[in-house]
């Protein structure tokens, strides 16, 4: 982060695709590791720590959609489908079948990876908006299905309570401890975003995006790639769906509706395409900024007004400040806000020198 | 770059240090209540309503004393109709140490129900969320509080035959939004339709509802029923108004779940004089002839302001008003219960529980609410457009209970 990189010299290409730039690179990820896994557990208040929760949810299925969107230029709508059939294939193993999270979690991946393949299909004849319309039927389509069919929804309610998650006799059923149980998988999926985009794998991913015909004459298999994509990209929402089930304790289809395909949208274009940096960056301000602005609010606005009228002008408001900052950032820095860390960066590299 | 890095640090150290510091002023004789509401979410026409009513109610209390000496503080916090931000919201209220909590929205509700048990705050769901929720061994910590959509449909079968006589041979047809909340009631319904040997056909709108010619088309041209029973959301109910008009069916032979019912639905169907013999289904008292508002009218004339406009529609304002009631008596029962001393959210839930004959001159029902039935008796009235306005028809009434309870024994059983 404030490392200055004068007199490291890389000398093979490993050196330079290394996952650490920098030797002193090793020592912020430490220092992060204790941050996230000692200090802010042990020093922030169990609401805070629920934030923190949902941010983590959400850095799982926006890193999943950036594969897709941002590495691979294929644009889904469906997304928050695919969360629902991972949501689902999980309770209903949960439930039915008495299988622990750690079983039900990779199948619930698994299952909306091979429902993301087939939605994906169109991907091979089709771009752009008209890929956009194809995963939006896609998403319609899952949610009637699960809407409609009671072997998937357990019923009318179309809606199944799981129990919290257990391991080795440890459940996990407070915020606290649900904090680590995200926590991990979050990070788990952060590493394996950052090693996937710097494998084969991830470098045919930008191929095609960049150009897919060129891509094709280099030897890339585009067919297969593109459904590769679609693939992963579902895994991840299909572990995002498990991770709110088991956070709710329940797998209820209106929690994944087209609104929140359209929220991922969002988060993975204001943190900056294509980067896994950004993804983080755009699931924290998605989620963090309307309560900050709330909270802001309700502090500032109470020396103005009485409870009940603030509460009328806080809601109108906070639509209007979130969506006038998300307007805001993308013409300060349209590449999203991983472009703007790096411009802070880059400034503060040579600073005070900056000329 | 630096002037604009400087100051969004401000900024955000700002609204850091106003965060950790707002919270902390508590005086010692306040209860705090936790309210999500939908002001700017697809049911906004709700809750831009409703919960200008629950305020109301709570200033009123506060403004003659408060609670046992207790002032009530108000949490809001504007969800969207979104799941996160109810998970977020809750946790919030429970930072704050709020005793209880008004839930709003199905999703909601069920992505809460164990969290509420969990943390051991109260949350109530009238009018909405699972009817299995009525249950209190079930669900401990979720209070329906009003008619769940069972109990809604059983009464509104009871008033089906009301008009009709006998329902031997006739037709029913339920329309309904295709989502988990609109095909809750359709086991007791056919269950009823078995009973009561009339024959059930169901029509689903999809969502957002905005588009049901062909349904209305449909009923009306197709299978012509004898009755309607609509279950609608959102701005779907008044283009079933409209509809319906539309192909000439009898609004009279017409009734509405409780979210198809305010004045704002009718109204945007072409008004009053449109809709008459429209029937309506109210948890809640309509109307301003009740004590209560004209005493939050006074309140607000005496603090030389005019009463709000959302007062206009009594239906989803009343709503709001019963809500804060049953939100204050439960506190109050709590701090008698402990002889003034600070309520827990559990004392708070017992008080809940033992809330019996609170009528507010008709604008509650006659509910009963104990530690196993959390639903209260699932009582509704039946409000019909004449003559430019809603008037009562039918005074509060349980219907088809033994069905209901039938249904709620077997849903605990399963579990």
């Amino acid at each position: 982060m404030f490392h200055r990189e004068s007199g490291v010299f890389k000398t093979s290409y490993g050196a330079d695709m290394a996952l650490y730039p920098l030797p002193i690179a090793k020592w912020t990820v430490v220092i992060l590791a204790l941050i996230f896994v000692v200090i802010v557990p042990l020093t922030v208040h169990e609401y805070y720590l629920s934030i923190l929760n949902l941010i983590f949810i959400a850095i799982v299925g926006a890193l999943g959609l950036n594969i897709l969107v941002g590495y691979t230029g294929q644009i889904s709508i469906g997304h928050g489908a695919f969360m629902s059939v991972g949501a689902y294939t999980a309770a209903n193993l949960a439930v039915k079948l008495g299988l622990p999270f750690w079983l039900t979690l990779p199948a619930g991946g698994l299952m909306a990876a091979l429902i993301g393949v087939i939605v994906g299909m169109p991907s091979l004849r089709i771009k752009g908006l008209y890929l956009a319309i194809a995963t939006l039927a896609g998403q319609l389509i899952i949610e009637w299905t699960i809407n409609h069919v009671p072997a998937i929804s357990g019923g009318a309610q179309a809606s199944i309570e799981v129990g919290r998650p257990n391991l080795f006799g440890f459940t996990f059923n407070t915020q606290g401890r649900l904090y680590f149980f995200l926590l991990f998988f979050a990070v788990v999926a952060i590493v394996a975003t950052l090693n996937l985009v710097r494998s084969r794998i991830g470098r045919a991913f930008v191929a095609v995006r960049d150009q897919d015909i060129a891509a094709e004459i280099i030897g890339i298999n585009i067919y297969r790639y593109k459904l590769l994509a679609f693939a992963i990209s579902s895994f991840y929402a299909g572990v995002c769906g498990v991770l709110y089930t088991y956070y709710f304790g329940i797998a209820n289809y209106e929690q994944f509706q087209l609104i929140v395909s359209i929220d991922y949208l969002a988060m993975i274009i204001i943190g900056g395409l294509g980067s896994v940096l950004g993804t983080i960056f755009g699931a924290i301000f998605v989620t963090l900024l309307p309560i900050v602005i709330r909270i802001f609010m309700e502090n500032v606005g109470s020396l103005f007004f009485t409870t009940a009228e603030m509460a009328n002008v806080i809601s109108g408001l906070r639509l209007g400040v979130f969506g006038g900052l998300i307007i805001f950032f993308l013409i300060v820095e349209p590449e999203g806000l991983n472009r703007l860390w790096r411009n802070i960066r880059s400034y503060f590299r040579v600073w005070p020198f900056s000329y | 770059m630096t002037r604009f890095v400087r100051s969004w640090l401000g900024i955000a150290a700002t609204t850091v240090t106003l965060a950790v510091g707002g919270g902390q002023a508590f005086a010692q004789k306040e209860l705090v209540f936790g309210l999500q509401c939908d002001r700017t979410g697809p049911t906004a026409n709700v809750g831009t309503v409703l919960c200008p009513g629950y305020h109301d109610y709570i200033a009123l209390v506060n403004s003659k004393g408060g609670v046992e000496g207790y002032k009530i503080k108000v949490l809001e916090i504007d969800h969207e109709y979104k799941v996160p931000p109810a998970i977020e919201a809750h946790e919030r209220f429970k930072k704050e140490g709020a005793v209880l909590e008004g839930l709003y929205g199905t999703p909601q509700t069920a992505a809460l129900n164990k969290k509420l048990e969990e943390d051991k705050i109260l949350g109530t769901s009238p009018g909405f969320g699972t009817a299995s929720a009525a249950d209190g061994k079930r669900y401990p910590y979720t209070f329906p509080i009003a008619a769940s959509y069972w109990s809604q449909g059983g009464a509104a079968v009871a008033f089906a035959k009301e008009k009709l006589g006998d329902l031997k041979g006739k037709k029913i047809a339920y329309l309904f939004y295709d989502n988990p909340a609109g095909k809750e009631p359709l086991p007791i319904l056919e269950d009823l339709a078995k009973a009561e040997g009339f024959e059930l056909r169901t029509f689903a709108v999809p969502a957002p509802g905005l588009e049901m010619g062909a349904q209305i088309l449909d009923i009306t041209s197709r299978y012509k029923p004898d009755f309607i029973i609509t279950h609608l959301f959102g701005r779907s109910p008044s283009v079933s108004i409209k509809e319906l008009k539309g192909k000439g069916f009898p609004l009279s032979k017409v009734v509405a779940f409780v979210w198809g019912s305010a004045e704002s639905d009718i109204i945007a169907a072409g008004g009053m004089g449109v809709a008459e013999g429209y029937n309506t289904m109210q948890f809640a008292g309509v109307g301003k002839d009740f004590q209560v508002l004209k005493d939050i009218e006074a309140m607000y004339k005496a603090q030389g302001k005019t009463p709000p406009k959302e007062m206009d529609s009594t239906v989803y304002y009343n709503r709001g008003v019963f809500i804060a009631a049953l939100h204050v008596e439960a506190a109050r029962n709590a701090i008698k219960a402990k002889a003034g001393a600070k309520p827990t959210s559990e004392d708070v839930k017992k008080g809940m529980e033992s809330i019996k004959g609170l009528t507010l001159g008709g604008l509650l029902p006659p509910l009963e609410l104990t530690a196993a039935d959390h639903e209260g008796g699932g009582w509704v009235q039946i409000w019909t457009v004449k003559g430019g306005k809603l008037v009562k028809v039918k005074d509060w009434f349980q219907g088809n209970r033994p069905t209901i309870q039938k249904h709620l024994a077997a849903d605990a059983a399963k579990s």
